[in-house]
Protein backbone atom coordinates (compact mmCIF):
# COMPACT_ATOMS: atom_id res chain seq x y z
CA UNK A 1 0.00 0.00 0.00
CA UNK A 2 1.23 3.35 -0.82
CA UNK A 3 0.12 6.96 0.44
CA UNK A 4 -1.17 9.43 -2.19
CA UNK A 5 -3.18 12.81 -2.68
CA UNK A 6 -6.21 12.67 -4.17
CA UNK A 7 -5.94 15.28 -7.04
CA UNK A 8 -9.37 15.10 -8.29
CA UNK A 9 -11.89 12.86 -10.01
CA UNK A 10 -12.77 11.37 -13.77
CA UNK A 11 -16.04 11.89 -15.09
CA UNK A 12 -16.66 8.28 -17.02
CA UNK A 13 -20.86 7.86 -18.41
CA UNK A 14 -20.09 4.96 -20.55
CA UNK A 15 -18.02 2.04 -18.69
CA UNK A 16 -18.36 -1.25 -17.82
CA UNK A 17 -21.11 -2.50 -16.30
CA UNK A 18 -19.36 -3.79 -13.01
CA UNK A 19 -17.76 -0.11 -12.45
CA UNK A 20 -22.00 1.46 -12.00
CA UNK A 21 -21.96 3.98 -8.84
CA UNK A 22 -18.35 3.56 -7.71
CA UNK A 23 -16.48 7.24 -7.66
CA UNK A 24 -12.49 7.60 -9.93
CA UNK A 25 -10.34 9.17 -8.50
CA UNK A 26 -6.92 10.72 -9.45
CA UNK A 27 -4.21 9.83 -7.42
CA UNK A 28 -0.55 11.18 -6.73
CA UNK A 29 1.67 9.21 -5.04
CA UNK A 30 3.40 11.12 -2.52
CA UNK A 31 6.64 9.96 -0.34
CA UNK A 32 6.84 10.04 3.58
CA UNK A 33 7.71 13.16 3.38
CA UNK A 34 4.73 14.43 1.44
CA UNK A 35 6.18 15.27 -2.02
CA UNK A 36 5.11 13.92 -5.36
CA UNK A 37 6.77 10.69 -6.78
CA UNK A 38 5.93 8.76 -9.80
CA UNK A 39 3.35 8.96 -11.96
CA UNK A 40 -0.20 9.47 -11.14
CA UNK A 41 -3.03 7.05 -11.71
CA UNK A 42 -6.73 6.72 -11.45
CA UNK A 43 -8.34 5.02 -8.19
CA UNK A 44 -11.52 3.26 -7.63
CA UNK A 45 -12.56 4.74 -3.90
CA UNK A 46 -14.18 1.88 -1.06
CA UNK A 47 -14.05 4.62 1.45
CA UNK A 48 -15.61 8.16 0.55
CA UNK A 49 -12.35 10.23 0.05
CA UNK A 50 -11.94 13.18 -1.83
CA UNK A 51 -10.09 16.24 -3.36
CA UNK A 52 -7.23 17.53 -0.95
CA UNK A 53 -7.37 14.61 0.88
CA UNK A 54 -4.10 12.26 2.26
CA UNK A 55 -5.06 8.71 1.68
CA UNK A 56 -3.58 5.38 1.06
CA UNK A 57 -4.09 3.09 -1.85
CA UNK A 58 -3.77 -0.84 -2.61
CA UNK A 59 -2.68 -1.82 -6.45
CA UNK A 60 -3.26 -4.97 -8.44
CA UNK A 61 -6.47 -7.29 -7.90
CA UNK A 62 -6.96 -7.18 -4.05
CA UNK A 63 -8.73 -3.21 -5.33
CA UNK A 64 -11.53 -4.83 -6.11
CA UNK A 65 -11.92 -7.00 -2.97
CA UNK A 66 -14.12 -4.04 -1.27
CA UNK A 67 -16.82 -4.60 -3.40
CA UNK A 68 -17.21 -8.48 -3.18
CA UNK A 69 -19.12 -10.46 -4.42
CA UNK A 70 -19.07 -7.67 -7.59
CA UNK A 71 -15.96 -8.41 -10.06
CA UNK A 72 -15.03 -4.94 -10.38
CA UNK A 73 -12.58 -4.54 -13.40
CA UNK A 74 -9.51 -2.28 -11.16
CA UNK A 75 -5.94 -2.47 -10.67
CA UNK A 76 -5.85 0.23 -7.68
CA UNK A 77 -8.76 1.37 -5.10
CA UNK A 78 -8.50 3.87 -2.36
CA UNK A 79 -8.68 1.84 1.12
CA UNK A 80 -8.14 4.70 3.88
CA UNK A 81 -8.20 8.14 4.34
CA UNK A 82 -5.26 9.02 6.33
CA UNK A 83 -5.51 11.27 9.34
CA UNK A 84 -1.62 11.89 9.65
CA UNK A 85 1.54 10.09 9.58
CA UNK A 86 4.64 10.44 11.79
CA UNK A 87 8.12 9.80 10.80
CA UNK A 88 10.22 8.13 13.41
CA UNK B 1 -5.75 2.41 -14.03
CA UNK B 2 -4.36 4.89 -16.37
CA UNK B 3 -5.58 7.91 -18.89
CA UNK B 4 -4.54 6.72 -22.47
CA UNK B 5 -5.43 7.80 -25.47
CA UNK B 6 -6.94 4.99 -28.28
CA UNK B 7 -4.61 5.53 -31.34
CA UNK B 8 -5.05 2.65 -33.82
CA UNK B 9 -7.08 -0.70 -34.26
CA UNK B 10 -5.06 -3.64 -34.33
CA UNK B 11 -6.36 -7.10 -36.62
CA UNK B 12 -5.26 -10.70 -35.84
CA UNK B 13 -6.22 -13.17 -37.89
CA UNK B 14 -4.33 -16.02 -35.71
CA UNK B 15 -4.90 -16.05 -31.90
CA UNK B 16 -5.46 -17.17 -28.70
CA UNK B 17 -9.02 -18.72 -28.63
CA UNK B 18 -9.69 -16.31 -25.65
CA UNK B 19 -9.31 -13.17 -27.93
CA UNK B 20 -12.36 -14.55 -30.33
CA UNK B 21 -14.49 -11.73 -31.40
CA UNK B 22 -12.48 -9.84 -28.74
CA UNK B 23 -11.71 -5.95 -30.31
CA UNK B 24 -8.20 -5.51 -29.89
CA UNK B 25 -6.81 -1.29 -29.99
CA UNK B 26 -3.64 0.06 -29.30
CA UNK B 27 -3.80 2.61 -26.59
CA UNK B 28 -1.29 5.84 -25.46
CA UNK B 29 -0.76 6.28 -22.20
CA UNK B 30 -1.15 9.93 -21.27
CA UNK B 31 -0.70 12.72 -18.58
CA UNK B 32 -3.27 14.66 -17.32
CA UNK B 33 -2.11 17.26 -19.18
CA UNK B 34 -2.77 15.45 -22.30
CA UNK B 35 1.02 14.16 -23.21
CA UNK B 36 2.14 10.43 -23.98
CA UNK B 37 3.76 8.93 -21.64
CA UNK B 38 5.48 5.43 -22.16
CA UNK B 39 5.15 3.43 -24.84
CA UNK B 40 1.66 2.70 -26.50
CA UNK B 41 -0.09 -1.07 -26.15
CA UNK B 42 -2.21 -3.08 -26.74
CA UNK B 43 -5.71 -3.64 -24.85
CA UNK B 44 -9.03 -5.39 -25.26
CA UNK B 45 -12.06 -3.45 -25.24
CA UNK B 46 -15.25 -3.94 -23.38
CA UNK B 47 -17.23 -0.32 -23.99
CA UNK B 48 -17.28 0.27 -27.26
CA UNK B 49 -14.72 2.59 -27.36
CA UNK B 50 -12.74 4.44 -30.85
CA UNK B 51 -9.69 5.98 -31.95
CA UNK B 52 -9.10 9.57 -30.85
CA UNK B 53 -11.32 8.70 -28.00
CA UNK B 54 -10.24 8.88 -24.35
CA UNK B 55 -10.59 6.08 -22.19
CA UNK B 56 -9.65 4.65 -18.86
CA UNK B 57 -7.41 1.32 -19.09
CA UNK B 58 -6.08 -1.30 -16.50
CA UNK B 59 -3.18 -2.82 -16.61
CA UNK B 60 -3.34 -6.22 -14.76
CA UNK B 61 -4.22 -9.23 -16.01
CA UNK B 62 -7.78 -10.72 -13.60
CA UNK B 63 -9.58 -7.14 -14.05
CA UNK B 64 -8.82 -7.39 -18.04
CA UNK B 65 -9.96 -10.75 -17.86
CA UNK B 66 -12.99 -9.95 -15.97
CA UNK B 67 -13.23 -6.96 -18.61
CA UNK B 68 -13.65 -9.31 -21.23
CA UNK B 69 -15.49 -11.85 -19.49
CA UNK B 70 -13.84 -14.41 -19.70
CA UNK B 71 -11.88 -16.32 -16.90
CA UNK B 72 -8.27 -17.20 -17.65
CA UNK B 73 -7.70 -15.05 -20.97
CA UNK B 74 -4.53 -14.45 -21.67
CA UNK B 75 -4.94 -10.82 -21.42
CA UNK B 76 -3.31 -7.73 -19.69
CA UNK B 77 -4.89 -4.64 -20.36
CA UNK B 78 -8.19 -3.41 -20.96
CA UNK B 79 -10.70 -0.64 -21.94
CA UNK B 80 -13.28 0.04 -19.15
CA UNK B 81 -14.33 3.03 -19.88
CA UNK B 82 -14.29 6.05 -21.93
CA UNK B 83 -13.86 9.49 -20.41
CA UNK B 84 -16.15 12.41 -20.40
CA UNK B 85 -13.91 14.50 -17.99
CA UNK B 86 -11.03 14.76 -15.49
CA UNK B 87 -11.32 16.99 -13.08
CA UNK B 88 -8.28 18.14 -11.25
CA UNK B 89 -6.88 20.77 -9.58
CA UNK B 90 -3.20 20.65 -8.90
Amino acid sequence: MQLAKVLGDVVVSHKDANLSGITLLVLQPITADGSAIGRTLVAVDSVGAGRGETVFFVRGKEASFPFHPTEVPTDAGVVGIVDHWDLG
Amino acid sequence: MQIARVVGTVVATHKHAKFEGAKLLLVQPITLDDQPRGTALLAVDSVGAGVHEKVLIVIEGRAAGEALGRKGAPVDAAIIGIIDEVDVQE
